[in-house]
Formats: structure tokens, sequence, C-alpha cells
């Protein structure tokens, strides 16, 4: 009746509980640099990349995604999913104590979910846990989610780290409870110290129930100012940042960089695009959208813009996992197809102006992005210009993020957009790309409506089988990259920079911090000793 | 803004004491209205600006749920008309009561009263080493016009007005913290002070204050230092000096007795004009240097929409700036004899 997906960490786990297997423990600290204050230690209420990350390192989540993006257990050991996609079952990891000395069971598990369902606590992310029709305690180390309608989403929403029932269990309000600042997790950090807007300092959980951490202290340090930022890696005074493309050619070359300082790149889990309002009568034919698609020669934006540190896009999935149809060829720069397309389309230059027009309509029309992102402008001004040998004039505004949010994209008032979306792992786009989601608060702006991509959609999300979905994900991919409702232009590469003393990194597909606590100083080239 | 010196003239045959006070009094009432003023413009202007904090906060975030934007509108009575809004925040306020930051929910109070050491400590020093380097600058110029002294430091004097001042911290930090590694690049301390004896924490504190108070102190001796300069000048050519003069007082005595004492008396106003800055902090410095006070809690706040804490730290600032002209208004008369006796019915 249920099939049961236990997976290889089962072993790895059994393995790893023994004290010869621990590694490095240096004793040294880490210093990460943010440029923003996290905001809230509580994981189900946190919004902001500052907290998310801190979070991560003090609470554990049910499942984790592991360095090929693939689902596994963190405090459960197995899960079973029933046949019909309504019951999944975990079980959770013996032994495990909360920081404070507690030991974690099922009922944490339970309040946790429960309290992200009272809408009284403000989740932002409730929707996605809304078809949790019930929780069962089988035994304290057996939980049940019963599930209103098969929703596959549902396992990795399990990610959502626990937090425990004894701390909260009698806090009024969470969000403002003592604990939302000096938090209590089971996670291989342990909170320390919170001094506001300078630095968060976390110390490794000796107790961790995978192993040690590998570095003693975390620190989370506020440098608000990226060039800034960049001086304090060279000189040692924090231990990684995020590096941009000009830092990552040009500024990293210097003796005083590479002797010290390991760069990594990967791709990022993003793209960027340029979206149509398909509700403009100027991009209603498909023939248009394609044209344009044609026109644009995506090597050399991510040659001037990107310096090369990008690949291009095709599709609304994430580069290297099944869901992205590898096949497909996108529209390579054609300028030939794209003269052709627009003709047919019934665009002309006849009065030899070098514009397009017709019914006495010249071709223009505006893009508008948010101010801020570098990327996103230099890349919409080069569109610009290959646009405009095709007879297509474009133009360009740039508006404060607050305003271009309220003006253009929630009011629909726009012709195209030049924005980017972060991609989750798992491949549901609901939001995105299902009809549904034009109104109602979902983020379908540009009015992308296909039936048979809105049955896919659903189809995707009530599929466990990562088979199965991805030939259904694939399909939407090709799908929306014929239809062309967004220009598919590039996955920008993530560029981390990480002090050399640091080992142990191993970049995979999910980044290089998925394996954190693995990561180790020799004892010789230690920085901070107390 | 102030009602002019002349007032205190006004109140023919009645004890100075008395005037002194009523006039006082009369002042600060005034800055009660003014307060109400100034924040109802700053709730409207705050609130015309296009955007709202709820997509700033929740913003194409697909896995945020509607439902999440609307209870947070709601909680903060974000639907309800502007002019709803300021009369509920107002009655807050009189209860000095200024609500929580959208941010993270803390009190705006304590936003504030937790960076306000760190904006205070550094511009009290940077204030401390302006006048100590700018009034001397000042004097020797103005009693060495036109000398080599004069000339090269107005040249440079102008160099240091003209800089942008966030280069400077961007070069001082270059070099004197990068490059010689003399002192640390940012930061108020180091987040392992906690493993340290309090004495190397103190260390460590001034250690990093060094390059923020140079770069911040920058601009203000170039300043204060040609205020300085041009007063002294004023002062020198006055009859009594000519007289201090003629009574074969010493040089040195005619200088800083004589001229010093009242070419000094217009920096009460422009003190007076530093006590909101000294509180408020820049957002520009705190920015480079990863300081952790109340100019970024307020650009911050602005970035972010988080209205409690604009209308907290913008409330504050108000008052400070009328409370500092009030205070240099007060001290003229309380110094300047020429202001007190002079206007006597």
């Amino acid at each position: 009746m249920y099939y049961i997906a236990v997976a290889s960490f089962l072993f790895l786990f059994e393995v790893s509980v023994l004290p010869e297997n621990a590694v490095n423990t240096s004793g040294d600290a880490y210093v990460s640099a943010g440029i923003a204050e996290a905001r809230i230690l509580i994981p189900f209420l946190s919004t902001d990349s500052a907290s998310s990350s801190i979070c991560s390192l003090i609470y554990n989540g049910l499942i984790k995604v592991d360095k090929d993006l693939n689902v596994a257990g963190d405090l459960a050991k197995a899960w079973e999913i029933s046949e019909d996609g309504l019951v999944i079952t975990v079980y959770l990891k013996k032994g495990v104590k909360w920081h404070d000395g507690h030991s974690f069971s099922a009922e944490d598990v339970e309040f946790t979910f429960e309290t992200i369902l009272d809408p009284g606590n403000g989740c932002p992310y409730i929707s996605g846990y809304t078809d949790i029709s019930d929780i069962n305690i089988i035994d304290p180390n057996t939980v049940q989610f019963i599930y209103s309608r098969p929703y596959a989403p549902a396992l990795l929403r399990l990610s959502m780290g626990i937090i425990p029932k004894h701390i909260f269990k009698s806090a009024k309000d969470i969000k403002n409870s003592l604990y939302a600042r000096e938090p209590i997790g089971t996670g291989p950090y342990i909170f320390k110290k919170w001094e506001s807007s300078r630095y968060i300092l976390l110390e490794a959980n000796q107790e961790y129930f995978e192993h040690v951490p590998g570095l003693k202290y975390y620190v989370h340090r506020i440098t608000p100012d990226k060039t800034v930022q960049f001086l304090e890696l060279v000189s040692g005074g924090i231990d990684s940042m995020e590096l941009n493309p000009y830092q990552y050619i040009y500024r990293s070359i210097t003796k005083e960089f590479t002797s010290q300082v390991q760069k990594y790149k990967f791709l990022d889990h993003s793209y960027v695009y340029l979206g149509y309002n398909l509700q403009d009568p100027l991009f209603k034919d498909k023939r248009v959208r394609q044209a344009i698609g044609y026109a644009i020669n995506r090597k050399e934006i991510i040659s001037s813009v990107l310096l090369g540190l990008g690949e291009i896009c095709t599709g609304p999935f994430l580069k290297g996992t099944p869901y992205y149809d590898e096949t497909v060829p996108g529209y390579g720069y054609d300028t030939k197809k794209a003269r052709h397309l627009l003709h047919e389309a019934g665009w002309r230059d006849n009065d030899a102006d070098g514009v397009l027009e017709k019914d006495g309509q010249e071709f223009r029309f505006r893009i508008v992005t948010n101010q801020g992102n570098q990327v996103r402008e230099d890349a919409a001004q080069i569109i610009q210009s290959q646009l405009s040998e095709l007879g297509i004039k474009v133009e360009i505004q740039v508006i404060a993020w607050a305003a271009f949010l309220d003006q253009f994209i929630n009011k629909k008032k726009f012709q195209a957009v030049m924005l980017g979306w972060t991609l989750p792992v798992d491949p549901d786009c609901y939001s995105v790309w299902h009809s549904e989601s034009i109104d109602n608060g979902g983020l379908n702006f540009i009015s992308y409506a296909n039936s048979e991509v809105d049955a896919l959609i659903e189809d995707g999300r009530s599929e466990f089988d990562v088979i199965n979905r991805a030939e259904i994900y694939k399909k939407i991919h090709r799908i929306i990259a014929e239809e062309s409702p967004y220009t598919f232009l590039f996955f920008p590469y993530a560029m981390p920079a990480v002090q050399k003393r640091i080992k142990g990194i191993k970049p995979a597909p999910a980044g290089i911090s998925y394996n954190f606590i693995d990561w180790y100083v020799p004892e010789d080239e230690v920085r901070y000793k107390f | 803004m102030c009602p002019p010196n002349d007032d205190l003239g006004t109140h023919k045959g009645r004890p100075y004491e008395f005037i002194m006070k009523t006039y006082i009094l009369k002042r600060l009432l005034l800055i009660v209205p003014m307060i109400i003023g100034i924040s109802f413009i700053m709730f409207i202007i705050m609130h015309l600006a296009p955007g709202d904090p709820a997509s700033m906060r929740y913003g194409l975030n697909p896995d945020i749920s509607d439902s999440a934007r609307a209870r947070f509108n709601d909680m903060y009575e974000l639907d309800k008309p502007v002019l709803y809004q300021y009369v509920s925040w107002m009655k807050r306020f009189v209860r000095l009561d200024f609500g929580n930051s959208f941010i993270d929910d803390k009190p705006v109070m304590a936003k504030i009263f937790s960076r306000l050491p760190a904006t205070l400590f550094l511009q009290g020093l940077s204030l401390i080493v302006i006048l100590c380097i700018a009034i001397p600058i000042g004097v020797i110029a103005a009693v060495k016009r036109n000398k080599p002294f004069d000339k090269i430091t107005t040249v440079l004097v102008f160099i240091g007005y003209a800089m942008p001042s966030f280069w400077l911290a961007l070069l001082a930090i270059y070099f004197f913290g990068f490059k010689l590694g003399w002192f640390p690049i940012s930061g108020m301390d180091s987040w392992y002070t906690e493993y340290l004896d309090p004495f190397f924490r103190i260390k460590d504190l001034l250690w990093h204050t060094v390059l923020p108070v140079m770069a911040t102190a920058f601009t203000g001796v170039a300043a204060l230092s040609r205020y300085t300069r041009s007063s002294m000048i004023e002062v020198l050519n006055e009859n009594y000096i000519l007289t201090a003069r003629a009574k074969g007082l010493s040089e040195r005595r005619v200088v800083i007795v004589h001229a010093m004492k009242n070419a000094l008396l217009p920096l009460i106003t422009v003190m007076g004009l530093t006590l909101p800055a000294l509180v408020s902090g820049s957002f520009i410095f705190e920015t480079i240097f990863s300081w952790p006070g109340m100019g970024r809690l307020g650009y911050e706040a602005i970035l972010n929409y988080d209205y409690p804490v604009v209308m907290g730290v913008g409330v504050i600032s108000t008052f400070l700036t009328l409370f500092g002209i009030f205070i240099a208004d007060i001290m003229y008369a309380v110094v300047d004899p020429r202001i007190r006796y002079g206007k006597r019915g």
C-alpha cells in the first residue's frame, strides 16, 4: 500500500554518529559578510536572506536539499508517501536535543506546523501548508501529515525549520517573544550574541547530531558598503563575500587576493528575462515576441554585461535539474529570421525612416526595470541597441523598486519588463505561469494564459514521482519557450569568494554552503584563537 | 522660525528675570505646534511616495501568499485613510509611543536608543576634534592674514571643503586601513571583543574610531576654520582692539582675551545647529565605516518604507533642531552683554 522512500542518507547517518568519523574541529571562526541586518530568527517568519541563512544554521527542517538538489532527510530519518499522495509519514531521528538540552520529539513538529497554520501568527508562507488537513503523532518519533489533496511540493515544504514547543507553547505573540531574537534550535550552531547592526555571533553545537561543526564560531558581520566589504575580504577582516562580475574578473587578480582568497563560480538559482505584457496589442502576436527573441544576441549580453559569467537561458526552470529541457533550442541570434517574422506579422518600414510601422503605428515600446540592478539596466541598453537595428524603437525606464511594483507591476501598466526570478528547488510554477495567478495576488502579471500549461502545472503539483514530474515540466518548458511570453535571457553565475585557509569546500549544483559543517581550518592556519 | 531677539525689549519696566522667563516659556511652547506641523507634513509626504511597506516586504516572492500582505496592512492599519493613520499615530505619540518597526517589530524607541550611543560617540568625538583644530587654525590665519600660513591653510581648507566626503573616507580606508594596515577598515568593534579583557576592548574601540573620526571631522574643520577666520578678522578691525593695543597690552593678550572672546560668540549658533547632527548622524559615513548609528537607521527605514521608524527619527531630529536653535538664542543672551543689557528699556 505504501511505497517507501528511504534515502541513502540513512547509512550515512549511522556512520557519522561515530566519534572516529568526526571531522577536523579547528576552533577557528568563519566571518560572513552581510549588507543588511537579520530581522527575525524564526524560520517561518523570516523573509529576508540574512535571517534565513542564520536560521538555517540554528534550526533543522525535517527535510533538506542535498548537494545535487535532491531531497534528503534532516531531522527525518526516513519518510513514506502513501500511493494516493495524501499521507506523508515522517520517521524522526532519535536522540536529537534542543540547544537547551530538552529532547526533540514529534510534538515539536506538530507544534511548528500548527503554529504556521494558525493565521493569527502571520506566517507569510501559510499558503504552502493550507493543504495539510491533519497532523497526527503516531509515537514520539513518528509524525503523519494528512493532506486534503495530493500536493507534490509538500515534501520540500517540510524543510521549514522546526521550533521548540517547550519554549514557545506559552508565548502569546511569537514574533515579539524573546526567543525570536535569542533562538533555540537543534542545528549545528548555537545562538550566542546579537549586537544590533554590528554582528550576530553563533557557536558550534558540540552535541550536534551529525557531527561537531569544523568551525567553532560563525559570525554574520554587517558591512553595508560593497566596496568596503571587498577590502575587508582581501585584508582578512571577513572570510567570504559574494563577488560581482567586475570583481571576479578584474579585482581578484592581484597577489594580495590570489594568495589569500579562493573564488568559486556556479549557476545561480535565478534567471533574467524580458517579459511582455500580453494584454498590450503590440505583443499579442506570438511572431512579434519570437522575432524579438531572435533579434537579441544573448551571447553579447552575457559577454559584455556579465563578463562571460553566465549561461543562456531558454525556459523557466533551473538548468541542470531534470525539469529543465536541454533540448529546447531557444532563440539563437538570427536577425534574418527576426525580420522575416516581423514582416509576416505585418510590420514594415514603408516610409524608410528606419522604424517599422503597421496600420500607421510605429513599433515603439518601453522596457521598465528596477533601480539598483546594474546588470538589468545594462542588458536593457544592449537590447535597445540590438532592436533598433531591426527598426524597433525601445525606451528604457529605470525606477525605484517600491514605485516599480506599485505603479507598473501591480497595476499591470507596462509594455515590457526586465526582471529576474529566483528558482526554488521544487519546479512548481503555479504562481507565475498559471492563468489563475493573473489576478488574486498571483505573480503572472504578464497575463499569460494557456489551458494546456494550466493543466500541466496542476498535474505537476499532484505527481510525486520525479521522473514523471520531469516529463511534465519539460513539456511546460517547451510550450512556454515556443510561445515566448518572456524572452528568456540568461542564468547568471553566483560567485562567492572564501578565504583559502578554510578547507573542505566542495562546489556542487547546490552551491558551496550545503556542507558548511564539514568546513575546517588546518591547525597551523587558524586565525582566531581564544 | 523664531521670534527676533527684539522681543526681549518690549516688556518695559519689568524685571529682567521675568522677561527672560516669559521669553523662554514662549519659545518652548512654540516648539509644540511646530512639531505637530512638521510631523504632519512628514507623514503626508511619506505616504504620498509611490509604493507601500507590504510590497517592499513581500513584493514578487512566489512563496508568499497574498493573505500575508493583507494581514500586514490590516495589522498596521495601512489600508485606512492617511488622515486616520496620522491621528492614531499622534494619539500614540503624545504618550511618547512611536509604535513598532515594520521591519523587525521592535519598538521604535528601543531601536533608536540602541543606535544612539554609537552616533553620539562618533559625532561627539569628531566635534571635539573639529573645535580643537579649526579654532586655532582660524585664529592664527586671521592674525597672520595674507601671510604664508594663511595662504596655505586657505588653499588646504578649500580643497578639504570641495572634496566629496565619502570619497575622502574611502581613500582614508584604502590607505590607512587596507594598504598600510594601521587601522581597522570598518566596524565599531571586533566581533571577538566578547573574548577579550576590558582593557583590550577599549583599545579595540578606540582603534576602530580613528578613521571615522578623521573622515567626519575633515569637512567640519574646513568649514569652521573659515568661519572663525572671518569672524576674527572682523573683530580685529574693531575700535576696542585698537584701544587695547593703544593701552600697550601684549599682542598675545589682545588676540586671546580681547579679540577671541568676541570672535567666538557666533560659534554658539553653529554649535546649536550641530546638535541635531550630533544625534541624527551621517548616513554616508556610517555606511562606509559600517558604523551602527542613527544615520543608517533612518536611511534604511526610508528605503524599507518603515513608517514608524522614519517618523520616530524625523520627529526626534526636528525636536533637536528646534531645541538647538532655542538653546543658541538663550545662550546668546546669557553670554553677550550687548544683547542682555543693550536692549533693556
